[in-house]
């Protein structure tokens, strides 16, 4: 690929005995929206680090621009950070924070004043330049760190949780904000968070990570859609996981029912991970050749209901814009492009 | 809030005792003359320009406590920023063994360095033995100098440390990923945020120097008199408390408006840190 502007080449990273990184390999493409998503530990975070070279990795190599950078210092590499608890200087107010970098690649002062400005009004803090950053909510403060990560323009911006710390309703102007930022720069953004939907929302590309290891790599679309594995499909969004067998190619039995899917390559009746989305089950009249269950409890989440039926031993979850009665003995249909068969994971390797 | 103000009364009592009457009691001696009356004489006495012996005494006080204050930043801040960047373990040994000899007496301690710097002292013994010209220190300001160092140093540490420990890391972080190398962080990040500490710790050298009496005794001997040893002998020997009153009152003020000054140093820069006054 001619448009790779960082590759981790089999990165790992291991803290005494334990190891954190299990060989990562990743490309992020120049100009993209790069996440990476996973629960706490699973080593987004110590990723995103080794990129800004504030860790070193024990093993692997890492590729800026085709240029081998392991032992490149962070001062030297041509990326900027925002710091999960924005890390800003207390003792300089906010135009001598965003200014620092400049200054020190004595950069004409006349010209740091212009990019300052220029950068105050992109994230709508005009007029800050005298503020002590320490009188800034923290809404204003993570912006005062991305301008002053971004006024030194450069072709990466690492961002470690930045909107971790935010109220919901402000999170989500700052994601609006941050896409829109990363698109009128047009520079790539590599993005760690555990919260799947701020990745769907913002990304061109997720990388889903769990306990060291990379799970999967694709688009929002694409790992919603398609996910690789249970885990995958349980973060990103609800899933109902099901156990059950892959008979032949294209027939499944879960649920003492047995399903035509659009899976194939098993063996023949072998255990599977049967993984459906609830907002893919439609309730209907109860019949044979589908799962049948009582609606045990019903939760109005704002667009839809949240359900619970339960069918013999498993308990289905159920979203649907249509309530039922708690007691109701319902049907439930489902396509069978929407039921996805995944191999069972192996249990972990630690 | 009734029953805090109730725990709050043993010391309410303790000060007014130990703190407040006694400053009153000086106060008042400070502008009395041999018969109890009223008189501004102690304090003429002391500002007398023609003949300067006590404004000399001052002097010199400020000068050995400048001087003592300043060798102990030179040596201290770079001890504390070592210290604050060394693994925990090592660390708190090291922090331990700093403040180790703050735990012997006071008078002790400086009674050892008499042992070890006279003429047939353990020092200049070992010199003479090796066939080196011996270092004739002894009641000089230099002695006294080396003393206060020697017994402030902690509190000049101590603070530094204090505040250098709490610097968070990802701040370091910022300035390398902005492109600061060592020495731009140190400049620009590190030494402004330990300000705070620097004053304090300046604050806690500067302090017992300037008034100490002990040192300047022990190791200066009589010609190297400093104002704690001039107020020492207006009680002890000559008993004149109205004299000795004053010039403690003159100290106090100096110390406050030098405290002060240095407090509003200290709030314009930011007020975070932790001046010990």
């Amino acid at each position: 690929m001619k448009d790779n502007l960082i590759r981790l080449e089999n990165i790992s990273m291991s803290y005494g005995e334990k190891q954190v990184l299990k060989s990562i390999n990743l490309d992020v493409r120049d100009k993209e929206f790069i996440t990476f998503l996973g629960p706490s530990g699973c080593g987004k975070t110590t990723t995103l680090r080794i990129i800004g070279g504030f860790e070193h990795q024990t093993s692997g190599n890492v590729y800026f621009d085709g240029q081998l950078i392991n032992d490149v210092p962070p001062h030297k590499r041509q990326l900027n950070t925002v710091f999960q608890k924005y890390a800003l200087f207390t003792h300089l107010n906010v135009y001598d924070n965003i200014a620092f970098g400049l200054r020190i690649s004595k950069t004409p002062e006349h010209e740091i004043k212009e990019r300052v400005q220029k950068m105050l009004s992109m994230v709508n803090l005009s007029g800050y330049e005298k503020r002590a950053v320490t009188s800034l909510s923290g809404g204003e403060q993570q912006r005062i760190a991305i301008a002053r990560a971004l006024v030194n323009h450069p072709r990466v911006l690492l961002l470690d949780e930045p909107l971790g710390a935010l109220d919901l309703k402000l999170r989500k102007e700052m994601q609006t904000e941050l896409k829109a930022i990363q698109q009128a720069l047009g520079i790539t953004f590599i993005f760690v968070t555990h919260d799947q939907e701020e990745a769907l929302t913002m990304s061109d590309t997720v990388v889903v990570m769990k306990g060291g290891k990379i799970q999967q790599i694709g688009t929002p679309i694409g790992i919603y859609n398609e996910p690789v594995n249970a885990f995958v499909a349980d973060f990103i969004g609800e899933s109902n996981i099901i156990d059950g067998i892959m008979n032949e190619d294209y027939v499944c039995t879960f649920g003492g029912k047995t399903f035509d899917c659009t899976d194939c390559g098993f063996a023949k009746n072998e255990p599977v991970d049967v993984v459906i989305r609830p907002e893919d089950f439609r309730m209907v009249m109860p019949r044979e050749e589908i799962i049948c269950g009582i609606v045990e409890n019903i939760v109005f989440k704002g667009v839809h209901y949240e359900m619970h039926v339960k069918s013999g031993e498993i308990t289905y979850l159920v979203h649907s814009t249509i309530p039922e009665v708690v007691g109701t003995f319902v049907g439930l249909e489902v396509e069978p492009f929407d039921i996805h068969i995944m191999k069972k994971s192996q249990p972990e390797e630690n | 809030m009734k029953k805090f103000r109730i725990a709050a009364l043993p010391f309410a009592v303790y000060a007014g005792i130990f703190i407040v009457a006694p400053i009153i009691l000086i106060f008042m001696y400070s502008f009395q003359g041999a018969g109890g009356e009223f008189t501004l004489e102690n304090f003429t006495r002391f500002f007398n320009f023609s003949d300067p012996t006590y404004l000399k005494v001052l002097w010199r006080s400020i000068y050995l406590a400048a001087i003592s204050t300043v060798i102990c930043l030179l040596l201290g801040y770079p001890m504390a920023y070592i210290l604050s960047k060394l693994p925990n373990r090592i660390r708190g040994i090291l922090s331990f063994l700093f403040v180790l000899p703050m735990w012997m007496n006071f008078l002790l301690r400086t009674y050892a360095w008499m042992t070890l710097l006279e003429r047939t002292g353990i020092i200049n013994t070992f010199l003479s033995n090796l066939g080196l010209p011996t270092w004739d220190i002894m009641y000089t300001q230099g002695a006294v100098i080396l003393g206060n160092v020697y017994n402030f140093l902690p509190f000049m540490i101590l603070p530094i440390y204090n505040v250098l420990i709490k610097i968070d890391k990802s701040v370091l972080e910022a300035s390398a990923d902005l492109g600061g190398n060592g020495s731009v962080t140190f400049r620009k990040v590190i030494f402004p945020l330990s300000i705070p500490g620097v004053i304090s710790g300046i604050s806690m050298t500067f302090m017992p120097a300037v008034t100490t009496f002990v040192i300047s005794k022990l190791l200066g001997g009589g010609q190297n008199a400093l104002i704690g040893d001039l107020i020492e002998n207006q009680f002890k020997v000559t008993g004149d408390w109205g004299f000795g009153s004053a010039m403690s009152v003159i100290l106090m003020v100096l110390i406050l408006a030098a405290m002060q000054i240095m407090q509003r140093y200290e709030d314009e820069n930011d007020g975070s840190g932790g001046v010990l006054l």
